[in-house]
């Protein structure tokens, strides 16, 4: 800080927490609303302060899902969105390790083309794609599946760029050395580049598993079978369910939960979360 | 590039394979084959085509429903970006100046990047529900009959709430990373001269801040014309009487549910154009970055 002065520095803390209030507001009304029982959410004014049924709401939902919203077990469709979301997130880190290991340590012909070609990846969303995109899986049978679900989002231009970039950093001594010792480029590349990688992996794998996660417009458009509905997208369903039945309880418990497993890596991976996502947004 | 890279002729190929096929198969085709079929007129069933030209287009930019859905993802997205990024400069700012409780209050702030768009939308749609939502009760005691079901308004005004606040986080962030990059002499300089904060805000920190500033307006403007596709379609569902019915949302109805074939893939066309667009802004400009 440059100088001290005491009413600025509260003027700070109060917007501050003023700030975090606002941030927390929404997850509090969604806490308290999955803690009571249906019948106090006809109308408003709802609690504020917690109930005395988490256990049974959370229960409930889980093994149960929702009454008017198909039914199917919140438990089964966040197993649905795990399987996803590592998928996704190992297949990404996977595929454009190798593929930037190639890039940079090899000299093929038409190097550069695939590597623009991976480039245009990034200009290519699934929505602005949704139909033929949507045809070719159909096409591929594979509606309705978790190679379905994962394998058309793995391919990632921004992970191939960073790791393609970190090999770029790495001293050449360090491949003479290996060559020396007799180390082929499969040798090489598990013994030295892997480890070195270590923290881009971590980092990556915080973003990509929350990218994993968070998906929506593509399991919507490939499950109709709801055996493979993930939670985030099946969430659409119960609110339109509940504008019609008492369900907000268990609406709002599914949303908790829908929630917590990226929050809870946001939390606890806090360092990798913010490398990672400087890094791939450059 | 490397000096001594291997040789091998198949082991490239063999690396680059999965990632290059996933690309050809799920990418490139799909996108060369919206290309095609904006230009084609097929029936629902896909029996008949017959190729028009540029025709889809002209009907696209004649249709006032496209125009309008232009409009109103237009509205959104500058809505959504300056409300995000005003708010989240300020807190960052304030997290920066701030020596105690720094770290406590980034922890608190930059986890809702992990809630889903849709999940965002949700959680607002709940607390501005015309019955049991505690916000559209308080705006009612205050003589406000907020009804997102019923008025256009409302129903954009929660989007933009819901979508903005998911997106505070990232900003936050990026602001914050960009002031701690500011070299602390120049500030500290400018205060011996007798500039006070506000005067050292408006002619140090800001005109520094810009390229984060710039970068953090695509970023912003490319989450709202794209990733706010489930928010939209878990709350309002482009309602009521397409009042929400942004670009991406369109493409789906009219595609997916309508199955006009053509037609949204013009649109997916035209969207691309704008990603492309909005990727090459971005890029020229990281390049510029670096010269900074």
């Amino acid at each position: 800080m440059v100088e001290n002065r005491p009413i600025l520095n509260a003027i700070s803390h109060t917007l501050l927490v003023l700030g975090v209030a606002v941030t927390l507001l929404p997850i509090w009304i969604t806490f308290v609303a999955s803690t009571h029982a249906p019948e106090e959410l006809l109308r408003a004014p709802i609690p504020m302060w917690p109930g005395d049924r988490l256990w049974q709401n959370y229960a409930e939902v889980l093994s149960g899902g929702i009454t008017g919203a198909g039914g199917v077990p919140v438990g089964l469709m966040m197993l649905n969105s795990l399987v996803m979301a590592l998928s996704i997130a190992i297949g990404k880190i996977a595929i454009s390790i190798i593929a930037a290991f190639a890039i940079v340590y090899f000299r093929f012909p038409f190097r550069m083309g695939v590597f623009w070609l991976i480039f245009v990846t990034l200009m290519l969303p699934v929505e602005v794609r949704i139909l033929p995109t949507f045809k070719v899986v159909a096409d591929l049978d594979m509606l309705n599946s978790y190679a379905g679900l994962s394998i058309p989002l793995i391919a990632s231009a921004t992970a191939t760029f960073l790791f393609r970039q970190f090999f770029m950093t790495v001293p050449k001594e360090m491949v003479e050395a290996a060559r020396m010792d007799g180390a082929g480029p499969v040798r090489f590349f598990i013994d030295v580049l892997l480890p070195l990688s270590r923290t881009n992996i971590a980092a990556l794998f915080v973003i990509l598993f929350i990218f994993g996660w968070n998906q929506y417009l593509w399991p919507l458009l490939i499950t109709t079978d709801e055996s493979h509905y993930t939670v985030v997208m099946g969430i659409q369903r119960m609110v339109s369910a509940a504008e019609q039945l008492p369900v907000w309880h268990h609406v709002m418990a599914t949303a908790m939960l829908a929630m917590l497993p990226p929050a809870l890596i946001v939390i606890l991976m806090q360092r990798q979360f913010i490398k990672g996502l400087i890094e791939t947004e450059k | 590039m490397n000096s001594s890279p291997y040789r091998h002729r198949m082991l490239p190929w063999l690396l680059v394979l999965p990632q290059l096929a996933i690309t050809l198969v799920f990418f490139i085709w799909p996108a060369s084959q919206a290309l095609w079929q904006s230009m084609l007129r097929e029936d629902a069933w896909g029996l008949a085509q017959e190729f028009i030209g540029f025709e889809n287009f002209a009907d696209l930019f004649a249709d006032p429903l496209f125009l309008e859905s232009f409009r109103i993802t237009f509205v959104f997205s500058i809505a959504v970006a300056t409300i995000s990024m005003v708010l989240s400069l300020l807190l960052a700012i304030n997290a920066d100046r701030v020596v105690r409780g720094n770290s406590t209050y980034r922890t608190l702030l930059i986890w809702p990047y992990a809630v889903a768009p849709a999940l965002a939308g949700v959680l607002w749609f709940f607390m501005f529900n015309p019955t049991v939502g505690i916000l559209s009760w308080l705006l009612k005691g205050a003589g406000y009959d907020w009804n997102h079901h019923a008025s256009g308004t409302d129903a954009m005004l929660l989007v933009v709430m819901a979508a903005a606040w998911k997106q505070i986080s990232y900003n936050f962030l990026f602001f914050l990373a960009g002031l701690q990059a500011i070299p602390k002499s120049l500030i500290e300089a400018a205060a011996i001269d007798g500039a006070g904060p506000v005067r050292r805000f408006w002619s140090i920190i800001l005109p520094l801040l810009s390229p984060t500033t710039f970068f953090l307006l695509v970023v912003n403007v490319v989450y709202a014309f794209f990733d706010t596709f489930g928010l939209i379609h878990a709350t309002t569902e482009g309602g009521p009487a397409g009042a929400t019915q942004i670009l991406v949302y369109k493409v789906y109805s009219d595609g997916f549910v309508g199955l006009d074939l053509g037609g949204s893939a013009a649109q997916s066309v035209v969207l691309m154009t704008i990603v492309i667009a909005l990727t090459v802004i971005q890029f020229r400009y990281v390049e510029r970055k670096v010269a900074y």
